[in-house]
C-alpha cells in the first residue's frame, strides 16, 4: 500500500521526465525501424541476387549482426564509429545507426523468409508467360509475400521499443534513460521501475495489438 | 508443316541422378504429342526443359529457328509464344480471374486495357468461366482453376501449348471439363505437347505418342501403334500395368 502510494508520488511529481522519455523512445523506435526496414529491404535484395559474392558477404554481416549481443553492438559503434571517421559524432547517432544495422539485419530476415515462403510456382507461371524479372518481382511475388512480411516487420518494431533501452547504457534520451533520471533525484529506484513496465507494457501491449488488427485485415484481402 | 520445336540431345541430372540420358525431338506445327511413361522417367523434366524452366546440362533446344540456349536475352520473349499448363495450375492467388488474364498481356505485349479484356472475356466465354470474371482463385473449384491457367496461357497468343499433367491434381468429376478445353484447342489446330496419365484421352487426341522410361525416348509412334501393337517390351510391360 505504501509502494503504492510511493509510485504514485513519483509519478504525479516526474511525469514530465516519463512522458519525455517515452516521445524519445517512439521516435527513436519509429526511425530505427524505418531505416532499419529500408536498409534491410536493399540487403535482402543482395541477399537474393545472383551475385553470389556480395549475397554472401551480406549473409555474413546479417549472421554476425544477429549473433552478437545488441549491447556490444552499441559499445562497438560507441567507440569505434568516432575513431573510424576520424572526428566527434554525437553518442546519439553512433546509438542510433547501430541499432537500424541491428534491425536492418532482422528486417532482411524476414524478407528473405517471407519472399522464399511464395510457392515456387507462381514464378514458373510468371516465367513461362515469359513476364520480365522485374515485373515476377512487383507484380507476383512480392505482393503475396506481402502478407507473410507485415507481421513479422509489426513484430520487429515492437521488439525495437524494447531494444532501444539498451540506448539508456550512454545516456541517450529514452525511456529507460528516465528511470535513471528520476531515481538520481528521487532515489526511489522500484517506483520508477514500476512505473516505467507499466508503460513500457501499454505501449508493447497496444503495438502488438495494432499489428494483430493489421495482420487481419491483410489476411481478409488475400 | 514447319517444325517449330527442335530438341538435341537434351542432358539434365540433378547431382548424380541423370533425368535426361540424351533426347532428340522435332515438334512440328499443328502437331499433337502425347508423352507417357512410369513416374520419375523424365516426362516432366523433358517439358520443362522445352521453356527452359529447367536448365539442360547439355543440348540445344530450337524454338521457331532460335537456340533458347543461346539467346538468353531475349528468354521472356521466346517464352511468350510458348505457353505452359501445370499440375497444381499455379493462378495467380491475388489477383481476379480477369487480372490473371490480362496482367502478361498488358505489361509485355503492350495490350491496351480494352483490347486485353476483350480478348479475356472470349477466351474465357470459350472454356465456360465467363461468370467468373471478376472472381478472385480461392473460390473457384480446381477444374476452375485449371480452366483460368489454360486462358491465361491462351492470351499471350502462343505458337504452341505444354501441358504438364493438367488433370493430375483434380478430383475425378472434374477431369472431363479440362480435357474437353484441351481437346477444343487441338481441334482448331494448336500445337500441343502433353505429359498425361489419361491413357485414353492421349489416344483421342494425339497424332503421336512418346514413351519415355529412364530419361529416354523408347518407343514412339502414331497411338495405334503405341497402345495397340507396341514393339518396346518396356512399353508393353508399362501399357499392361496402365490399361
Amino acid at each position: 500500500m505504501t509502494l503504492l502510494i510511493s509510485t504514485l508520488g513519483v509519478f504525479t511529481k516526474y511525469w514530465p521526465v516519463f512522458l519525455q522519455g517515452l516521445l524519445a523512445t517512439l521516435l527513436t523506435s519509429f526511425v530505427v525501424v524505418l531505416f532499419g526496414t529500408l536498409l534491410g529491404i536493399l540487403l535482402s535484395t543482395i541477399r537474393l541476387s545472383k551475385y553470389k559474392l556480395f549475397a554472401g558477404l551480406v549473409e555474413t554481416l546479417v549472421s554476425f549482426l544477429r549473433g552478437t549481443p545488441l549491447l556490444l553492438q552499441l559499445y562497438f559503434f560507441y567507440f569505434a564509429l568516432p575513431q573510424i571517421v576520424g572526428m566527434d559524432i554525437p553518442k546519439e547517432v553512433s546509438i542510433i545507426m547501430a541499432l537500424i544495422l541491428n534491425s536492418s539485419a532482422y528486417v532482411c530476415e524476414i524478407f528473405r523468409a517471407g519472399i522464399q515462403a511464395v510457392d515456387p510456382g507462381q514464378r514458373e507461371a510468371a516465367e513461362s508467360l515469359g513476364m520480365r524479372e522485374k515485373y515476377i518481382m512487383l507484380r507476383i511475388i512480392i505482393p503475396q509475400a506481402i502478407k507473410n512480411i507485415l507481421p513479422a516487420l509489426g513484430n520487429e518494431f515492437v521488439t525495437m521499443i524494447k531494444e532501444t533501452s539498451l540506448a539508456s547504457t550512454f545516456y541517450v534520451a529514452d525511456l529507460m534513460t528516465s528511470y535513471r533520471i528520476v531515481m538520481n533525484a528521487s532515489y526511489k529506484a522500484v517506483e520508477s521501475l514500476i512505473i516505467l513496465a507499466l508503460v513500457y507494457f501499454a505501449l508493447t501491449y497496444t503495438s502488438s495489438r495494432l499489428v494483430g488488427v493489421l495482420e487481419r485485415k491483410l489476411m481478409a484481402s488475400v | 508443316m514447319s517444325n517449330i520445336i527442335e530438341i538435341k540431345n537434351l542432358r539434365k541430372g540433378f547431382g548424380d541422378l541423370k533425368v535426361l540420358k540424351g533426347v532428340s525431338e522435332t515438334i512440328k506445327e499443328g502437331e499433337v504429342v502425347s508423352i507417357i511413361g512410369p513416374s520419375g522417367s523424365g516426362k516432366s523434366t523433358f517439358l520443362r526443359c522445352l521453356n527452359l524452366l529447367e536448365k539442360p546440362d547439355s543440348g540445344d533446344i530450337i524454338f521457331d529457328g532460335k537456340s533458347l540456349i543461346e539467346d538468353k536475352v531475349n528468354l521472356s520473349l521466346h517464352r511468350q509464344k510458348i505457353g505452359m499448363v501445370f499440375q497444381h495450375f499455379n493462378v495467380f492467388p491475388h489477383l481476379s480471374v480477369l487480372d490473371n488474364i490480362i496482367l502478361t498481356p498488358m505489361l509485355e505485349k503492350k495490350l491496351s486495357k480494352e483490347e486485353a479484356v476483350n480478348q479475356a472475356k472470349e477466351l474465357l466465354e470459350q472454356v465456360g468461366l465467363l461468370d467468373k470474371i471478376d472472381v478472385f482463385p480461392r473460390k473457384l473449384s480446381g477444374g476452375q482453376k485449371q480452366r483460368l491457367a489454360i486462358v491465361r496461357a491462351l492470351a499471350m497468343d502462343p505458337m504452341v501449348m505444354l501441358f504438364d499433367e493438367p488433370t493430375s491434381a483434380l478430383d475425378p468429376e472434374m477431369v472431363k471439363e479440362v480435357l474437353e478445353v484441351i481437346v477444343g484447342l487441338a481441334k482448331k489446330g494448336m500445337t500441343i505437347v502433353i505429359v498425361t496419365h489419361e491413357m485414353g484421352f492421349a489416344k483421342e487426341i494425339s497424332n503421336r505418342v512418346l514413351f519415355m522410361d529412364d530419361g529416354q525416348i523408347v518407343e514412339q509412334g502414331s497411338p495405334q501403334d503405341i497402345f495397340d501393337n507396341p514393339q518396346n517390351p518396356r512399353t508393353k510391360e508399362f501399357l499392361e500395368k496402365v490399361l
